[in-house]
């Protein structure tokens, strides 16, 4: 059953990959990649990491996807365009990618691990608790330093973000809210007695 | 056992924790206008830092179960980099201050840059080396597209980082094949599995994608293609902080993996590191000729003098390192000099950088041009000057370890690479009347960089910094 499984995702996964690059309409193309994450979290429940199963669907699905999707129809890119580009470069970067592909066979099929890399395993598969547990005692603990630092990118970033898209601009009204309270009916309105037949 | 680590990692706690809330108080008190102090608390705050960690540290502290290592190596580099980055700050005020650029995010994101760099060289586990290196990066891709008005500036910082995040990737697939080889991340685990002729073919392409992606962050060649462009676009203060902190920061951290995790295999990269070394002194040698623009000319001079220090590095023993950490602490003095008088060259308050402005610019500064011309024959290395031992140094080393083939190389690169520094020089004493001179006007601080780097230039020869010793005992701790 696990096996029928396991091939099951693998398939749909690659398949949704490969759809997405190859879909005509960039929105086919998110939904494509849409499934491919879907069957990826299946992959992980499959290896029993059920916690990282939750966070592709919670956070690649949910919002990584979305957001592409909103991306997707809000800029108006002319695809066919870049489609004829890629096109014209193909031939060069399947032959690229043939010869690194090559290596990387020869690399792989040599691999091996040391003698005594079973004894480094950071942390080995846990049994006695489930794995959110276990992935928080290790973020928390283990790596708290990596994870405080990551928070410090991120500042970084935001910062950064801030640094280059911010513009002061003087010329828009903003509200104030303080002059809005000290405005008084005397001074605020203008009563004018307008004669009949006149006009101001 | 929490506090104890954190007191290991002080320094970096009290820069991090700096740099937050001076941005919190800038952002609710007037912003910009608090920018020119926030440069001086800045840079006053890291060179505290660096006698700090320069006079309290001793022995080697590990915390974090192994991941933040603190020990004389690191201390040196971090002394190094907090000095030349609080130097760097302070001369860069005068310039951003009537450009505009002086936002008060600018001296803040340099700490935390700093920050990143304090982790880049303390590192000892992969992950943690990613981290320090992209905190250090991502600050650094921001004040490189600092000038946000102006297309070359942003182009810099978009080429920046996209070229660098493609590093990080090669550099991260390095790290991913070393974890499966060795199972495990700390490079005191890495170095027991990885011997010396016991390497498999899977663990050496994660060994050279570690190199490439390392390589790219110390500009060698072939990764040396943004160099050039950045240097360039960058408001010339941000490019006289890249060529000096974060290159200590990386060539530190590079010595740091292949000493603390593949130390033990040393023959198997040091025909890479030979190679890079090789191509960096030539190609930052040749191609420096053509250029007028003396911003993308410091460029392939900083690709060059990482080719000699890479020598130190290859020649993988103790007095390599030592060499090596000697050869970036004069190479920071000297880049600080020199770029304090770039910042100087003005015409009507507009920077010029291009060189043929400095014809006849001995005969009306003759006090500075004297200077510029000891700096500019030390950058060569023609012999009474510090950087000449600087080159002496990491030749030695090379001899020592049978590398006397790239020794020689280096010094062909060097006599070839000396014709650009000297055609300053010949510019100024002996070039025709230009049309235009340049501005007289200088701020005092950046007079006192460039005459206090060119003095350490001549007194240095006497006893070196007096740092020698702080360097040999600082590769004593990292190669053993």
């Amino acid at each position: 059953m696990s096996v029928f499984a396991f091939y099951l995702f693998a398939i749909s996964a690659i398949t949704g990959g490969l759809f997405t690059v190859i879909s005509r309409q960039p929105v086919h193309s998110v939904l494509w990649l849409i499934l491919s994450f879907i069957s990826s979290a299946g992959l992980f429940v499959l290896l029993g990491a059920e916690f990282v199963a939750m966070l592709l669907i919670i956070v690649y699905v949910g919002a990584v996807a979305v957001l592409f999707l909103f991306v997707v129809m809000m800029l108006d890119v002319d695809f066919a365009e870049l489609k004829a580009e890629m096109a014209r470069y193909m031939p060069l970067a399947l032959l690229i990618g043939l010869v690194i592909l090559m290596q990387f066979v020869m690399a792989f099929g040599a691999w091996e691990s040391a003698p005594g890399a079973a004894d480094h395993l950071a942390q080995p598969v846990p049994t006695d608790r489930h794995n959110t547990e276990a992935l928080g005692v290790i973020l928390y603990d283990q790596y708290f330093l990596l994870f405080q630092l990551a928070g410090l990118i991120l500042l970084v970033a935001m910062i950064g973000a801030i640094v280059l898209t911010l513009r002061h601009r003087t010329d828009i009204k903003r509200q104030d809210i303080v002059a809005q309270m000290m405005r008084d009916p005397a001074k605020a309105m203008e009563l004018k007695d307008v004669k009949p037949g006149q006009g101001l | 056992m929490i506090q104890a680590d954190l007191t290991v990692i002080l320094p970096e706690i009290v820069l991090a924790v700096y740099a937050m809330v001076a941005l919190l108080g800038a952002v609710y008190t007037t912003k910009d206008g608090v920018a020119p102090l926030l440069v001086w608390t800045t840079s006053g705050l890291m060179a505290v830092l660096a006698i700090w960690i320069a006079t309290s540290g001793n022995g080697t502290n590990v915390a974090f179960n192994g991941m933040f290592v603190d020990d004389g190596f690191a201390r040196f580099a971090k002394v190094a980099i907090l000095l030349s980055a609080a130097a760097v700050l302070v001369m860069s005020q005068d310039y951003m201050n009537r450009r505009g650029l002086l936002r008060f995010e600018y001296p803040l994101l340099v700490a935390l840059a700093a920050v990143g760099m304090m982790m880049m060289v303390s590192a000892g586990d992969l992950m943690a080396l990613y981290m320090g290196l992209e905190l250090q990066s991502l600050a650094l891709y921001v004040v490189a597209a600092l000038r946000r008005d102006s297309v070359k500036s942003t182009e810099a910082g978009l080429k920046y980082f996209v070229l660098g995040a493609l590093s990080s990737g090669l550099l991260l697939y390095g790290a991913s094949l070393v974890y499966g080889f060795s199972g495990t991340t700390l490079f005191s685990g890495i170095i027991q599995t990885a011997k010396h002729g016991e390497l498999s073919v899977g663990m050496l392409f994660g060994l050279i994608f570690l190199i490439s992606g390392l390589a790219f962050k110390v500009s060698a060649v072939p990764f040396h293609m943004w160099t050039p462009d950045v240097y360039e676009g960058s408001p010339t203060p941000i490019t006289a902080f890249f060529a000096t902190a974060p290159k200590v920061a990386a060539m530190a951290l590079f010595a740091r993996l292949m000493h603390d995790a593949f130390g033990a295999a040393v023959k198997d990269w040091q025909q890479v590191i030979v190679l890079l070394s090789v191509l960096s002194m030539f190609l930052g040698a040749i191609a420096a000729i053509g250029q007028r623009d003396i911003k993308r000319l410091m460029a392939f001079s900083s690709i060059a003098h990482m080719g000699y220090a890479l020598i130190g590095l290859a020649a993988g023993t103790e007095l390599g390192v030592k060499s090596m950490l000697m050869y970036l602490a004069i190479y920071v003095t000297m880049n600080v000099g020199t770029f304090a008088f770039i910042l100087m060259m003005e015409r009507d308050g507009q920077p010029v950088t291009d060189i043929e402005a400095l014809r006849q610019y001995g005969r009306r500064e003759p006090g500075k041009a004297l200077a510029v011309l000891i700096l500019m024959f030390s950058l060569a290395g023609v012999p009474p000057m510090l950087g000449f031992f600087a080159k002496y140094g990491v030749w030695q080393a090379g001899v020592q370890a049978d590398l006397t083939g790239l020794v020689i190389a280096s010094a062909v690169a060097s006599v070839i690479g000396a014709f650009y520094y000297l055609r300053i020089v010949f510019y100024m004493y002996f070039g025709e009347e230009p049309e235009e001179a340049l501005d007289t006007h200088s701020s005092p601080i950046l007079w006192a960089a460039l005459m206090g780097s060119a003095a350490l230039m001549l007194v240095g020869v006497v006893y070196q910094f007096g740092i020698e010793g702080a360097a040999a005992a600082a590769a004593a701790t990292l190669v053993n």
